[in-house]
């Protein structure tokens, strides 16, 4: 494993992120979409919709998915998977919440 | 909590929907016996027909293969069928001795075709056609032999015996009625379907009563004897003189049975653990034989089994199509008519076209229609919705009007496209990939095919051509939605107005309060419903209510137009369409420092940055508070547009100052949301150079006032203004057309526009509340103002705000601050 992969970034406070919404943070791979979601849970995903690239982080959030701006596709946070019956995936990121700060491995 | 044991008899249509609506939104409350008496799993009995045409095999429609019964943890018997059900121990045995204990047992056994009770009907080559092994047998019977007959000119026997003479065998046709398909057409239309199969082929014999099959020297089957003394030879014979209730494994039972097992209307049975559904059952006396009540019933068992206790079975309007490639026919209601009833009729022989309305009152009854069925679903939607057709009476017989039905050059008719033609303008699909999809999966319902090929789904003005090909495709199984109960997404199974109505009538704020009471099946909703919740509760309660970003469609949210390659498009208001020197120098440096890479001016009048990056926003709409400029809301469900002519200031046939009072109504309107945008038109004359008349509210000046038009469209479908009234002032202007729009407000569904308000209400209704009733519009229009007042510009208050505020936040992105060891 790489030192880059297996290193904690600190991004924002959890309440810099508002609640059934999201943030881009801005990285060298290109955007990342951090999402809040009902209970507190915090979900990254690569900001690309695996059907037209559409930017993730704009959709409405609802239970653990967001849906793309741009054509309405649904892409299940936790795996970067769209749902069925669209298929296409986009890359996830570990994140995680320590003290009230967002944490990320990208 | 121990689950509870769910054994259904039955494997068939309707009783494997009930389950797949159960597993849907109760997956974890039954452990679920099925037995069928048939060795194959859930398949599709109503595309039988094109597997005896040979048009399809049996793996084709196959509905849920073994897989899936796996899959949901089913414990499948199948060739196995259910000979006593023992209601004291709760228990049901089959023929072999297996047996299975319930909590809840569901019935579906589905029908049997009626044999006519004749000697010589049990002799080989003498078969009904009702499953795969009937199927089989014909097939076969097809290969070595010469002679069909088939008794029954009903949609079944039809369709049997066009598949039999596809296969090579002369068919002739027996019926007892005077015309074939006496239940579904009418005679004119029934000559004309029986002209056209005769020319395919068929020979057909009416008004006679079969008296005997006779066997030959080999034991089977070789001819049909009449009542009247003839006789024809047969070397198969099949019985297609329709079905009855398969009742007796319930009867046997004790449970109350009368041409059907008697349900209620969430249906139960007489016995309360016992549920029954489909062809088998006699809901309010009637026994349905097509799929798409048995659908409707499905779901409404399914809710009651997962206790959800929501949801009545209430009867269904029926339709019916022949599956016979190449003829079109449709009916569905009381096409017959009779007393009271009214016909529009339009028969034309030679160009092979029948049509005949049935009308009861203003409201359409029943449609038979033959050669040209295109408005088919219309007319069924229309009878199903129970809806007002004065308005449109005297151009029904000519079907839904499809001036400006754009996208797909206009053809209108699904069947006599080829596979390659393209459907769907916005999503590039065409119809073989739609037939393709519909016959492989399984689709039943527009939704269905809208989420699988996309057909449809985004414009919507092809969705007439999807509905005729999904009814060509599954002919009677298809039934378009009713449009009045139609949940409003799969979060909940409330419609739009009952929904608005709980938010009025309990006085409902926020959206997590709606999602409670009103019983949301998603923890928050959807990206379809939410944004709804968000308009209904800010329009209900303005001021009180508080407008929640995150149900808002970006878009709305960022108060810019998100563009493809997630940048945006900034456009800046224009009242009335007037623009100033200092205005446009304004823009032109906007466009030059933020680096725009498109300036274009739009369809309503003012200018469009196309290509903005979204951090830029903010500081982009300081710049134009500075010049004095707002938020155009080009891109939400609010006020757009108010077009203006020049008018009678500069222009030398102009009645009225349309620039003035066009932009007295765009600023009386500003920050208005709706439930879809909002577009207005002033011409100073009836030369009408504001387009006024494809506008939701198009004012056009005459020498002695305004005459006011609501309800255009210029969009999707092209849809021309009704005239609402006449009035003498700008006051009146903008009192009658504020209070229309506050009615639209406040009954219009979301992402409803004017339009289809109206044509869901009547625009007499509309007219009752805003022009004839003077107080009640003088209140539609006090409350407008009120939700108005106080609006501030929303660039503006981004453009103020702290970047770490909830209005700020929104338009910056974040940086990774420092790395931490893992």
């Amino acid at each position: 494993m790489s030192t880059e992969t297996s290193t904690w970034a600190h991004v924002c406070a959890l309440e810099d992120i508002p609640l059934l919404g999201s943030r881009v943070v801005t990285a060298d791979s290109g955007d990342i979409a951090i999402f809040r979601t009902d209970g507190d849970r915090v979900f990254a995903v690569h900001d690309k919709c695996p059907h037209k690239g559409g930017p993730l982080s704009q959709g409405i959030v609802h239970g653990d998915t967001v849906t793309c701006p741009l054509h309405s596709w649904k892409i299940r946070l936790e795996s970067g998977e769209a749902v069925a019956p669209d298929v296409g995936c986009t890359r996830g990121f570990d994140v995680k919440v320590e003290n009230g700060q967002v944490l990320l491995k990208a | 909590m121990e689950k509870k044991r769910l054994v259904m008899v039955g494997n068939g249509m309707a009783g494997c929907r009930t389950l797949e609506e159960l597993l849907r939104i109760a997956p974890e409350m039954y452990d679920i016996t099925v037995f069928g008496a048939e060795p194959h799993p859930n398949y599709n009995r109503i595309l039988l027909s094109p597997v005896l045409a040979g048009e399809m095999t049996i793996q084709d429609i196959i509905l849920n293969d073994w897989d899936w019964y796996r899959d949901n943890g089913i414990t499948l018997h199948t060739g196995r069928k259910i000979v006593k059900i023992d209601r004291i121990a709760r228990k049901v045995i089959a023929d072999d001795g297996t047996e299975a204990e319930y909590d809840r047992l569901l019935l579906a056994t589905g029908s049997n075709p009626f044999i006519l009770p004749v000697p010589g009907k049990d002799l080989p080559g003498v078969i009904a056609y009702r499953d795969i092994a009937d199927t089989d047998a014909m097939i076969e019977a097809a290969a070595t032999r010469k002679h069909a007959v088939v008794i029954g000119a009903g949609l079944l026997g039809l369709e049997a015996a066009n598949g039999l003479a596809l296969r090579g065998m002369q068919v002739t046709v027996v019926h007892l009625a005077p015309w074939i398909m006496e239940r579904q057409l009418d005679k004119p239309s029934a000559d004309m379907l029986q002209a056209s199969l005769e020319k395919k082929g068929l020979a057909f014999l009416l008004e006679k009563q079969t008296e005997s099959l006779i066997a030959g020297s080999d034991g089977r089957v070789s001819a049909v004897r009449f009542k009247s003394g003839e006789t024809i030879p047969a070397d198969l014979v099949v019985m297609a003189a329709g079905i009855r209730p398969n009742t007796t494994l319930a009867e046997s039972a004790g449970i109350h049975c009368n041409r059907g097992i008697v349900v209620n209307d969430t249906l139960q049975t007489y016995d309360p653990k016992i549920y029954a559904v489909g062809e088998c059952v006699n809901h309010r006396g009637i026994a349905y034989g097509l799929v798409a009540p048995l659908f409707e019933q499905a779901k409404v068992c399914a809710n009651h089994l997962a206790q959800y206790g929501i949801g009545t079975y209430k009867g269904s309007v029926t339709s019916t199509k022949l599956k016979v490639t190449g003829i079109d026919v449709f009916s569905a209601g009381n096409f017959m008519g009779g007393p009271g009833c009214d016909d529009i009729v339009l028969h034309d022989p030679a160009g092979g076209v029948y049509k005949r309305l049935v009308l009861e009152g203003e409201r359409l009854v029943g449609a038979c229609l033959y050669g040209d069925t295109a408005d088919g679903s219309w007319y069924f939607q229309l009878i199903k919705d129970g809806q007002d057709i004065h308005a449109v009476r005297d151009h029904l017989m000519f079907g839904q009007n499809h001036l400006g039905d754009v996208g797909h050059k206009g053809q209108t008719q699904a069947a006599s496209m080829p596979d390659t033609a393209e459907v769907c303008g916005c999503n590039g699909v065409c119809k073989g990939t739609i037939v393709k999809a519909i016959k492989e999966k399984g689709l039943f319902s527009l939704d269905d095919v809208r989420k699988h090929t996309k057909a449809s789904s985004s414009c919507g003005s092809c969705t007439g051509l999807v509905e005729q090909i999904l009814a060509s495709c599954v002919g009677g199984a298809y039934t378009p939605a009713d449009s009045s109960s139609k949940p409003m997404c799969g979060c909940t199974d409330m419609n739009h107005g009952d929904v608005r109505a709980a938010i009025r009538d309990r006085h409902l704020i926020d959206i997590p309060t709606v999602q409670r009471e009103l019983k949301w099946k998603t923890p928050n909703g959807c990206a379809s419903c939410r944004p709804a919740l968000n308009y209904y509760l800010i329009s209900t309660w303005p001021h009180e209510a508080k407008d929640d970003a995150q149900s808002r469609f970006i878009n709305e949210r960022a108060h810019a137009n998100i563009q493809k390659d997630g940048t945006y498009s900034v456009v800046p208001r224009m009242w009335g369409g007037l623009t100033t020197p200092d205005e446009l120098r304004a823009i032109a440096d906007a466009a030059e420092k933020y680096k725009v890479p498109t300036v274009k001016v739009t369809g309503g009048q003012r200018i469009d940055l196309l290509g903005v990056k979204k951090d830029d926003l903010p500081a982009m709409w300081a710049d134009f508070a500075k010049a004095g400029m707002v938020s155009g809301h080009a891109y939400g469900k609010s006020l757009r547009t108010v077009k203006t002519c020049v008018g009678a200031e500069h222009c030398r046939f102009g009645t009225q100052l349309s620039m003035g009072l066009g932009v007295k109504l765009e600023k009386m309107l500003f920050g208005m949301y709706s439930p879809h945008k909002v577009k207005l038109a002033v011409s100073g004359c009836p030369r009408n150079c504001a387009e006024a008349g494809i506008k939701d509210v198009g004012v056009i000046g005459v020498e002695s006032g305004y005459e006011i038009y609501v309800a255009g469209n210029g969009g999707i479908k092209t849809e021309v203004a009704q005239f609402f009234c006449k009035v003498g002032s700008d006051d009146e202007v903008m009192e009658y057309s504020g209070a229309f729009l506050q009615l639209y407000r406040e009954e219009g569904w979301y992402l409803e526009r004017t339009v289809h308000y109206i044509e869901r209400v009547g625009l007499d209704y509309v007219k009752g509340k805003v022009v004839d009733d003077a107080e009640n519009r003088k209140a539609l229009y006090e409350r407008l103002l009120f939700a108005l007042q106080d609006y501030k510009d929303p660039w503006l208050e981004r453009a103020e705000a702290d970047a770490k505020s909830e209005l700020g936040r929104e338009f910056r992105t974040l940086a990774i601050k420092q790395a931490m060891k893992a």
